[in-house]
C-alpha cells in the first residue's frame, strides 16, 4: 500500500476514493453494485456464504464488468436479515437466502426488475418496499454519526472509509492546538455513551491536564449488557472510525498509545479491527509521524476476560494488565493513575465513533442535534416484545413512543406495551406513563432507568416485573466480581428474597427487607457495578409494587410466568377431547376424565381431558399443542 | 510535610496531607471500623466497605481507607447514614460467616467480632445461603477454612509483598468467590512457604495454624519426659497475649509458666542457636580457606528452606547444610542429653515453642530425623498457658533449667531478629579468624529493619562482605545476584518473615484495632520493639559469644569433638531437595 504522509496526500486519496464510491453508489448506466450485510447476525445467517454464491454467479454470467458484490457492515434491522442491497436503485432485500442469489442475478442485475418476493413487507399496511429509507424502521433514524458507514461501506477495505472521508477529522485535529480539540469536543456536549454519561471533554482535560509523558487511552468494548449489540455492530461496520476518535482523543490528552479491550465473544469485530489497524499501519496512518507531523499514535488490542464486570473501568484496566478483572477504589481516577498506574481515559466504542464527526463538522452541528444535555444521536440495541427488533441510532430527544411503536413497529400479536428496560443490568423499567419522555440522560435517570450503554427491552403483559427483577439480579450475582462485600452478598441476598417471592413464599417483611439491602447494595458498593445493581429491583417495585404484592399475599403471579405461582388448567367446556395435550405431556400429568366434550356424541372416544397439578412440570407444551385454546395458565 | 486543615464530627483537626481519612481520624482520637483495611493505615482495596464514612460534598459515601484528606474537608464519621451504612457492610459480611465463635481459635483476636460490637450489628439481620466450609488442613503448618473468610483481601497482599510469590488470590466470582492457593489447591500442594505470614494479617479464623497442642496433651498423658524448648523470639512477644505492651520482655515468667505447665525440662532454643554459630561459622570459614561455594547463605529458616526449594534450588550448593536450632536441640536432646541421664530417647518428647507456622512443617521434612515432636507457636504457647488457670500478672520470673543444655550466649538471643545470626557469626568468626574477641562486640552494621543491609566487616585486614535480608520478596534481589554470578558477598543471611522471628507467622498478633494504647503508627514500629526486648537481653549477658557458651564447649569437648566433626555432621547438619514438585498431584 502506498504510505500516506501529509495532508495534502490525505486530501488527494480522500478525492480519489470518494469518486469510486460515487461510482459504485450511483453508477453509470448499465453498471450496479451489491451489497451484502456482514453484521455478526447475518454473517451467522449464512451471509458470507450469499456473497460467495454471488461472486460465483458473476463470474458464471461473465458480469465482472457489470456489477460489484461486496460486504458491508450491519443494516441493523436484524430480525429481517440477511440483507442484500443494489445500488443504483437502492433495493432493499430482506431475509435473502443463498438460494434466492441466482434469481436476484438474473432478474434484477440482469433484467433490471425488482424481486418483489424479496421486498419487505410493512406489517402495518403490509404493503410492499423496495427502498431502505421507505421502510418505518429507518424513517425516524439518523444512522450517519456513530453508524457512519455502517451498512454502506466495505469494513475490511480502508480504501473504502478514506474515500467516506476517514482521517479528514484527525487531520483537522492535527491542526489544531490539543486544548482546542478538547474545547471542541466539551462544546459538542458529548457525553459517555457507556453508561454514566460524564462529559468527554472533561475526562479528556482531566488527563491532559496530568503532567507525564506516558499517557494511555483505552476503548472499552467490553458490552456485556445482555441483549446490548451497539460497539459490536459500530466495530464490525466501521472499525476506522473508531480508530480515528481514538487517536483524536490521544492527540487530545498527549497518549501515544490506545488499547481496544474487546470483548472475545466478538470474533468479527476483533477480526475487522485488527485488519483495519494492520491497513492504517501499512498507510502510515498509525504509527510514527502520522501525516508528517510530530503526532505518532500505536493502537493494540486486548480480549476481554469474559467478566461482565471488566466492562468496569478500573477493572477493565486491571484486566488489560493481565490481573484478575477487578475494580481499583477510587481515587486515585484513570486520568491520574490508570493504566500501569500511567493517566488513562477509558471510552466507550461509540463515544469514540462519535468523535471524527465533531471535528469534522464541528461542534455546532454536533450540538444542533438532541436536547439541552443531552447532545448528538444514540444507539439502541431494540429487543423483546417488539416487532422491529435491531440496532437504531436515534437522536437524542426522541421520544420512547416513538423509538418502540414508530421505528420499533409496536408489540407483536396485538399485546399491551407494559414496561421499557433501558440501561441493562444497572438501568431500571419504565413505563406507560414515560412513553412521551424524551429520550436523554437526566430525563431517563428522573424516571428512574437510565440511559445505559444502549439496551432496550420492551415488554408487554406476559412479562411478570418481579421475575424481571429476578433475572437481573441471577445475572449480577453470577457476575459480581466478588470483591466488595454488598455486592456479592447482598446481589446474593436480594437474589435469594426474590426466589422465596415468585416461589410463593414470601412475606410483607421480605418486601421491606428487599427494599432497604437495595439500598444498602446502592450506597455501599465500591464500583459501579454494585451501586447501580438493584435498580432493576427498585425501579420495579416502585412501578409494579402491585406485582410484587400479588406474589406475596394473593400467592399470585398476575403475568402467569412464576411457575410455583402458576397452574395450567383445561378449560372442560373447549375441551374437544382430541387428546394432542396429552400426547405431547412429557410428564405423563394429562389424563382422560369420563366427561364427554360439548356437542360430542357419547358413542365417540373423545372425552375431556384433565390436568394433574402434581405431575405437571409447567412446561407449556400442552398449550403450545392444543388447537381450541381449551388450556390456559391461571 | 504540609498540613491540611480538616473537621471531623464538627471538630476541627490539622493533619498531615497525604493520610487517608482512616489514618488521619485515628491520629484525631476516632477509631473508623474496618477489616479489608487496618484501621490505622491505608488500603490498596476498599472492598470490605465498612469504613464508610460521610465526606461534604462528595458523591455518596466514601471508604475512608482510601480517599485522601484535603483541606477543608468535613468528615461526618457519627452521623446515622455513616453509622449505619458501615452496620449494614457487616451484617452482611456476617450474614455469609461461619459464626462458631465459641470454638473458634481466633476468638479473642476477632477482628470481625471486634467490629460487630463496634458498628452494633444486629442478630441475623440478613440470612440465606453460606459459602460453604471447604478446609485445607493437609499443610502441616496452616489451615484455611473457606466459611470463615470474609475475602478481605489482606492474606494476598501480605504474601505478595512479604514473600513475593502470591500463593493466595481470588478464586471464581460472586458469591462463589473464596481465597485460595492457584486452582483451590492446598496449601499442602502449592509451592507455598508455610511462613504463616497470612494467618498473622487474616481478621478472622479463616487463617490459622495448624495446632499441635493436642499432641503434647498426649505426650503427657502418656507420661513422656515432655522437654520444651523456646526460639528467643517468642520472649519478646508473648508477654503481649496477655495485655503487656509491645516490646516487653516475657523471659521469665514464659520460663515460670513453662514450669508451671508440667515441662519435664525448659530449655533455651539459644543453647542450640550457639551450636549452630560453632557450625555455621566453621562451615564458613571453611569454605572461605577451601574456596567452596560463596556466598554461604544461612539456613535456619524453614520459610526460606522452602523457598530455596521451590524457587531457587539450583542455589542449594551455597546454603549452609547446618540443620536450624530448634531441630539440633532436639537431636542433641535425644543424643547426649538422653545419654548422659540414662534416658530412653523414645521417652523423650521435644516440644518447641516456636515464632513460626514453617517449623511444624520442617520438623516433618523427610530429611529431619524425628527430634522435634511437637512445635508450638507463641499463640499455641499462650493457649496452653490460659487453658490452666495460669494468672501472667502474677508470675513471677524463673531461670531456664541449668541441666547440661542450659548455658547460652548473648549471640544466641538475637538469632530472633533480622541480622542476629550474622552479628553472632560475626562474633565468633572474628575470634576463629584473630585468636581474640572483638572489641566492640556488636556489629550494628548488620542491625535495623532495612530490607537490605550490607555491610563490609574487617576483621585484621581481612574485609568479609556481608548483607543481611529478610522477606523473600527482598532477598530474591540477593538470590538474583548469586543466579548471575554477580554477588559480591561471603555471607549472606536470609530470614523468610520481614523483621526476622520477631515477626514469625506464630507470634502474637498486631492488629491496630486491639492496641488502642500503642502507637499510631504501630505497625511500623512493633519489629523494632520486638527487637529491642533481644538486643537488650543480649547487652546484659556475661557471655556474648557463641563459643564461650560453657555447656557447649563441654558439649563438643565430652561428645560431638570438633564443629564439622563426623559426629557434629550427622547430628547437627542436613540436605536438600533440588527436585521438589511446585503443584505435586494431590494428596
Amino acid at each position: 500500500m502506498v504510505k500516506i504522509k501529509s495532508s495534502e496526500e490525505l486530501i488527494q486519496k480522500h478525492e480519489a476514493e470518494h469518486k469510486c464510491l460515487d461510482k459504485k453508489f450511483h453508477c453509470e448506466p448499465g453498471k450496479k453494485a451489491i451489497v451484502v450485510c456482514g453484521g455478526t447476525g447475518c454473517l451467522s445467517s449464512d451471509s458470507r456464504e450469499i456473497l460467495e454464491r454471488f461472486h460465483h454467479l458473476i463470474k458464471e454470467h461473465h458480469l465482472e464488468d457489470k456489477v460489484t458484490a461486496n460486504i458491508v457492515g450491519c443494516f441493523g434491522f436484524c430480525s429481517q436479515g440477511p440483507f442484500v442491497k443494489v445500488f443504483p436503485e437502492d433495493t432493499l432485500y430482506t431475509k435473502v437466502k443463498v438460494e434466492d442469489c441466482e434469481e436476484i442475478i438474473e432478474k434484477d442485475i440482469m433484467d433490471g426488475k425488482v424481486v418483489e418476493r424479496l421486498l419487505f413487507v410493512d406489517p402495518l399496511t403490509h404493503h410492499k418496499v423496495a427502498q431502505q429509507h421507505e421502510i418505518p424502521f429507518y424513517k425516524l433514524q439518523k444512522r450517519d454519526i456513530a453508524l457512519k458507514g455502517n451498512a454502506e461501506i466495505n469494513p475490511e477495505d480502508i480504501n473504502e472509509a478514506l474515500g467516506q472521508g476517514a482521517f479528514l477529522a484527525l487531520n483537522k485535529a492535527l491542526h489544531m492546538d490539543p486544548q482546542e480539540v478538547i474545547d471542541e469536543v466539551l462544546k459538542s456536549g458529548l457525553r459517555g455513551r457507556g453508561g454514566a454519561g460524564f462529559p468527554t471533554g472533561r475526562k479528556w482535560q482531566f488527563a491532559h491536564d496530568v503532567k507525564c509523558d506516558e499517557k494511555y487511552v483505552v476503548c472499552n468494548g467490553d458490552e456485556g449488557d445482555p441483549g446490548a449489540f451497539m460497539d459490536r455492530s459500530i466495530i464490525e461496520g466501521n472499525p476506522i472510525n473508531v480508530i480515528e476518535g481514538m487517536m483524536i482523543e490521544g492527540y487530545a490528552i498527549g497518549a501515544q498509545n490506545g488499547y481496544f479491550y474487546i470483548r472475545a465473544e466478538y470474533p468479527v469485530a476483533v477480526a475487522r479491527l485488527k485488519n483495519a489497524i494492520k491497513q492504517c499501519e501499512e498507510m502510515g496512518l498509525l504509527g510514527d509521524h502520522i501525516l508528517g507531523t510530530d503526532f505518532s499514535f500505536h493502537c493494540h488490542i486486548r480480549l476481554g476476560a469474559g467478566a461482565f464486570v471488566c466492562g468496569e473501568e478500573t477493572a477493565l484496566l486491571n484486566s488489560i494488565e493481565g490481573k484478575r478483572g477487578m475494580p481499583r477504589p477510587r481515587p486515585p481516577f484513570p486520568a491520574v493513575k490508570g493504566l500501569w498506574d500511567k493517566p488513562s481515559v477509558i471510552n466507550n466504542v461509540e463515544t469514540l465513533a462519535n468523535v471524527p464527526y465533531i471535528l469534522l463538522h464541528g461542534s455546532e452541528a454536533y450540538a444542533s442535534i438532541g436536547t439541552e444535555k443531552s447532545k448528538g444521536t444514540k444507539v439502541f440495541a431494540l429487543g423483546g416484545k417488539v416487532n422491529n427488533v435491531g440496532l437504531v441510532e436515534v437522536p437524542m430527544g426522541i421520544t420512547l413512543r416513538q423509538l418502540i411503536f414508530d421505528i420499533g413497529g409496536g408489540i407483536p400479536n396485538g399485546k399491551k406495551f407494559k414496561a421499557i428496560q433501558t440501561g441493562g443490568p444497572s438501568g431500571g423499567c419504565l413505563t406507560e406513563k414515560d412513553l412521551d419522555t424524551p429520550i436523554d440522560y437526566d430525563n431517563l435517570i428522573a424516571a428512574g432507568s437510565m440511559m445505559g450503554s444502549g439496551g432496550a427491552i420492551v415488554m408487554d403483559e406476559d412479562n411478570c416485573m418481579v421475575d424481571v427483577a429476578k433475572f437481573y439480579m441471577t445475572f449480577i450475582c453470577d457476575e459480581s466480581c466478588g470483591k466488595c462485600s454488598p455486592c456479592r452478598i447482598g446481589t446474593k441476598r436480594c437474589l435469594e428474597l426474590l426466589t422465596k417471592i415468585t416461589d410463593g413464599k414470601g412475606t410483607m417483611e421480605d418486601l421491606d427487607e428487599l427494599k432497604s439491602l437495595a439500598n444498602v447494595i446502592k450506597s455501599n458498593s465500591l464500583c459501579g457495578l454494585g451501586q447501580t445493581a438493584p435498580n432493576p429491583i427498585l425501579s420495579t417495585m416502585n412501578a409494579f409494587y402491585d406485582e410484587y404484592v400479588a406474589h406475596i399475599k394473593d400467592k399470585r403471579c398476575p403475568a402467569h410466568v412464576c411457575k410455583n405461582l402458576m397452574q395450567y388448567k383445561i378449560i372442560e367446556d373447549r375441551c374437544v377431547g382430541c387428546g394432542m395435550c396429552a400426547r405431547n405431556c412429557p410428564a405423563s400429568a394429562i389424563a382422560k376424565t369420563d366427561i364427554v366434550p360439548v356437542g360430542k356424541s357419547e358413542s365417540m372416544p373423545l372425552r375431556v381431558h384433565r390436568i394433574n397439578p402434581d405431575n405437571c412440570v409447567k412446561c407449556g407444551l400442552c398449550i403450545a399443542n392444543c388447537r381450541f385454546g381449551a388450556i390456559i395458565k391461571d | 510535610m504540609s498540613l491540611v486543615n480538616i473537621k471531623i464530627d464538627g471538630k476541627d483537626f490539622q493533619v498531615e496531607s497525604g493520610l487517608t481519612i482512616l489514618e488521619a481520624a485515628r491520629k484525631c482520637g476516632f477509631i473508623i471500623p474496618s477489616l479489608c483495611a487496618f484501621n490505622n493505615g491505608k488500603c490498596s482495596r476498599a472492598s470490605c466497605r465498612v469504613c464508610l464514612v460521610e465526606v461534604k460534598g462528595a458523591r455518596g459515601l466514601v471508604a475512608s481507607c482510601v480517599y485522601p484528606v484535603a483541606e477543608g474537608m468535613e468528615i461526618s464519621i457519627s452521623s446515622s447514614k455513616a453509622v449505619e451504612a458501615r452496620r449494614a457492610s457487616v451484617e452482611l459480611i456476617l450474614s455469609n460467616h461461619h459464626k462458631n465463635c465459641l470454638q473458634c481459635e481466633k476468638n479473642g483476636h476477632c477482628e470481625l467480632l471486634e467490629v460487630s460490637k463496634m458498628v452494633g450489628a444486629r442478630d441475623h439481620m440478613y440470612e440465606g445461603e453460606q459459602t460453604p466450609a471447604t478446609i485445607d488442613e493437609l499443610a502441616p503448618g496452616l489451615i484455611r477454612d473457606t466459611s470463615k473468610c470474609i475475602l478481605c483481601g489482606r492474606c494476598i497482599e501480605r504474601c505478595k509483598e512479604a514473600q513475593g510469590i502470591s500463593i493466595l488470590g481470588f478464586e471464581n466470582r460472586g458469591f462463589q468467590t473464596i481465597v485460595s492457593p492457584v486452582g483451590n489447591r492446598s496449601f499442602a500442594t502449592s509451592p507455598c512457604l508455610q511462613c504463616g505470614q497470612c494467618v498473622n494479617v487474616c481478621p478472622t479464623g479463616a487463617l490459622m495454624e495448624k495446632s499441635e497442642i493436642a499432641k503434647v496433651d498426649e505426650a503427657f498423658k502418656a507420661g513422656k519426659k515432655v522437654i520444651v524448648q523456646t526460639a528467643p523470639a517468642v520472649r519478646a512477644a508473648i508477654a503481649e497475649e496477655f495485655g503487656e505492651k509491645i516490646g516487653t520482655p516475657g523471659t521469665g515468667k514464659m520460663v515460670a509458666a513453662l514450669h508451671r505447665l508440667g515441662f519435664y525440662r525448659v530449655f533455651d532454643t539459644n543453647f542450640a542457636a550457639d551450636l549452630t554459630i560453632m557450625e555455621e561459622a566453621h562451615e564458613l570459614l571453611d569454605r572461605i580457606k577451601k574456596g567452596g561455594v560463596l556466598p554461604q547463605i544461612t539456613s535456619c529458616s524453614p520459610g526460606w528452606i522452602n523457598y530455596l526449594e521451590y524457587y531457587a534450588p539450583e542455589l542449594i550448593p551455597n546454603v549452609s547444610t547446618c540443620k536450624s536450632p530448634h531441630m539440633m536441640m532436639g537431636a542433641i536432646i535425644k543424643t547426649y542429653f538422653a545419654k548422659h541421664h540414662d534416658l530412653d530417647p523414645k521417652d523423650i518428647f521435644v516440644v518447641s515453642i516456636m515464632p513460626c507456622t514453617a517449623k511444624k512443617y520442617e520438623r516433618q521434612r523427610s530429611q529431619m530425623p524425628d527430634d522435634v515432636d511437637a512445635v508450638l507457636t507463641t499463640r499455641e504457647l499462650a493457649r496452653m498457658i490460659k487453658r490452666s488457670g495460669i494468672n501472667w500478672a502474677k508470675l513471677p520470673e524463673e531461670e531456664f533449667d541449668p541441666d547440661l543444655l542450659g548455658d547460652y550466649s548473648g549471640a544466641g538471643v538475637i538469632f530472633g531478629v533480622t541480622g542476629g545470626v550474622m552479628e553472632a557469626a560475626l562474633r565468633t568468626a572474628y575470634y576463629w579468624l584473630t585468636g581474640k574477641e572483638y572489641g566492640k562486640i556488636e556489629f550494628h552494621e548488620v542491625r535495623g529493619q532495612e530490607a537490605i543491609k550490607e555491610a563490609d566487616i574487617n576483621i585484621e585486614g581481612t574485609v568479609v562482605k556481608v548483607a543481611v535480608t529478610s522477606g523473600m520478596k527482598n532477598a530474591k534481589v540477593l538470590l538474583d545476584q548469586i543466579k548471575e554470578g554477580k554477588s559480591p558477598y561471603a555471607f549472606i543471611e536470609i530470614m523468610c518473615c520481614p523483621g526476622g522471628c520477631i515477626n514469625g507467622g506464630g507470634q502474637p498478633y498486631v492488629k491496630p484495632l486491639f492496641l488502642v494504647n500503642e502507637d499510631d503508627n504501630i505497625l511500623e514500629t512493633y519489629r523494632a520493639k520486638r527487637a529491642s526486648v533481644l538486643y537488650k537481653e543480649d547487652g546484659r549477658q556475661v557471655i556474648r559469644q557463641s563459643h564461650n557458651n560453657k555447656d557447649i564447649q563441654k558439649l563438643y569437648k565430652d561428645f560431638l569433638g570438633e564443629p564439622g566433626s563426623e559426629l557434629a555432621e550427622e547430628l547437627l547438619h542436613t540436605s536438600y531437595s533440588s527436585d521438589r514438585e511446585k503443584y505435586p498431584e494431590s494428596k
